[in-house]
């Protein structure tokens, strides 16, 4: 079978690769661009873990070819802060609102979120929970994401302004 | 998990899609979202040798108004048409059927075509599209022809179209002032797929029903018409006992099987209350526009 050349602009940088025409976009961002935030849960289109922005809609990038993504746009949970500390007000809301426990459901939580923000305001917790539904969470229960989600939309009504945090560095291995 | 190795081709109008498909024969797949495509490809039911993909054509993804109906180039994504206000304003039966497929992120992806070419019996739009008497535009080598939706399914995973051939538009036709509709689909637990669905579309005149469309999903080898429903249904009053019989002439025109989602029976009492469901919500829509 013959690679295929792609050109995909991953958080606002162009990555150019030769790759294998079954190479899913989740392996691109990850393998390829080097970027792990994104995660892989179910591999079966169920869980939202590998929830990624495609030309700025929430898809699931296990479901999606990097070949189809040729020639476009994607956002990963890395594109959302700037810089190492820098969180966007929905990264921030997660956190205050404690809308992670284990933290894998969360990138995916956390651009599906960003994604309906972006798209519309003052939702009622029927719309939020219904956004939501492609993306599975087995620690939290939902509520407190339901929150920061609420909490993020406040937060994102008053201004757009980034939160400096203080992310510790990972300590150990 | 990796599908199955193969070549992967971006042809950018239809007719050089069409070349491709009738150059590798049955040895070539359109692709069009992939969301239903790549699940079958990753867990390795199946196997492609060459995917044709849609996805750089230009002029297959839009939503217009004709003169007589609503316009859908067979690339528009599922959320383009929860979304559209035409959709909401005048076929709030699609927008229930949209709001309800899959979940946010397939429908992100996976476009109105594919959904409809796929022929899977459990998919929501086939049986819509059969109560708006819509009609299929189809392109291949020898040209282009229009299928009635009601003549596109004909088995599991078969429909009208042969192979080398495209859906490029689907049409939906404007209702008459004083018509509405409904899709109410019953899912079990948080499995996506319904155990029953069914639409109803119908054009009211003063209380008596002149034009009814139904059809139902997941209740048999494709979406069904339910033409004696339909016609039952025609120049009567909704009265309690009149929808009561339409719902019964619904069921009589399912064909379920029994399996993880339940038996037959259970199948047919659910068909029956939301069929009763759907006319009523269908009804009220009607009066009012
Ligand atoms: C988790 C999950 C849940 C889902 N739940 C639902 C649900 O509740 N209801 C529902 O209706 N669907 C559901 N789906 C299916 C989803 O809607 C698919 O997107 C849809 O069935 C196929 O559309 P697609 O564009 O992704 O097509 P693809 O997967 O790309 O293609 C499907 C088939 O159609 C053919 N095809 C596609 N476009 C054309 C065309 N224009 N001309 C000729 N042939 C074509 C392809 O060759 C292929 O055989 C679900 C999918 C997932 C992954
Ligand atoms: S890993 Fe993509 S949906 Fe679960
Ligand atoms: S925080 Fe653990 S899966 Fe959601």
């Amino acid at each position: 079978m013959s690679n295929l050349k792609v050109s995909i602009t991953v958080n606002g940088e162009r990555k150019e690769a030769e790759i294998e025409p079954r190479m899913l976009l989740v392996h691109f961002i990850r393998e390829v661009a080097g970027l792990t935030g994104t995660h892989v849960g179910c591999d079966t289109t169920n869980c939202g873990a590998c929830t990624v922005l495609l030309d700025g809609r929430a898809v699931k990038s296990c479901t999606v070819l990097a070949a189809q993504a040729n020639g476009k746009k994607v956002t990963t949970i890395e594109g959302l802060s700037k810089g190492e500390n820098k969180l966007h007000p929905v990264q921030k809301a997660f956190v205050d609102k404690h809308g992670l426990q284990c933290g894998f459901c969360t990138s995916g939580m956390i651009m599906t979120s960003f994604w309906l923000l972006n798209k519309k305001r003052k939702l009622s917790e029927e719309e939020i929970r219904e956004a939501i539904s492609g993306n599975l969470c087995r620690c939290t229960g939902y509520e407190s994401i339901v929150d920061s989600i609420q909490e993020a939309e406040r937060r994102m009504d008053e201004s757009e302004e980034y939160i400096e945090e203080e992310i510790p560095a990972r300590r150990g291995r | 998990m990796m599908p199955p190795a193969f070549e992967y081709m971006a042809p950018t109008d239809v007719d050089e899609a069409i070349d491709l498909l009738n150059r590798y024969g049955d040895d070539a797949k359109i692709l069009a979202g992939g969301q239903s495509l790549l699940p079958l490809l990753k867990s390795r039911i199946t196997s492609i040798p060459y995917l044709i993909s849609l996805s750089e054509v230009k002029d297959i993804s839009y939503i217009t108004d004709g003169k007589n109906s609503l316009k859908i180039g067979a690339m528009t994504l599922d959320a383009d048409l929860e979304y559209s206000p035409t959709v909401r304003k005048n076929f709030p039966i699609l927008s229930d059927a949209l709001g309800q497929l899959a979940d946010p992120l397939v429908r992100n992806m996976g476009t109105v075509g594919g959904n409809l070419s796929h022929g899977d019996p459990s998919n929501d739009l086939p049986s819509v599209m059969l109560a708006l008497d819509a009609t299929f535009k189809i392109r291949g080598k020898s040209g282009e022809r229009e299928v009635h939706s009601r003549d596109f399914y004909m088995d599991t995973f078969v429909t009208a179209l042969e192979h080398g051939e495209i859906l490029t538009e689907i049409s939906v036709p404007y209702w008459p002032a004083a018509s509405g509709g409904a899709y109410v689909k019953f899912r079990k637990g948080t499995w996506n797929f319904s155990v029953a669905g069914v639409a109803v579309q119908l054009q009211l005149d003063n209380e008596i029903v002149k034009k009814a469309g139904i059809a139902i999903t997941s209740m048999g080898p494709t979406a069904l018409k339910a033409s004696e429903a339909e016609n039952y249904l025609k120049g009567k009053k909704l009265t309690a006992e009149n929808v009561r019989h339409a719902a019964e002439l619904v069921v009589a025109a399912s064909q379920p099987s029994s399996d993880s989602y339940g038996s037959v029976e259970y199948k047919k009492e659910i068909l029956r209350r939301i069929s009763v469901q759907a006319i009523k919500k269908a009804q009220t829509r009607a009066e009012v526009k």
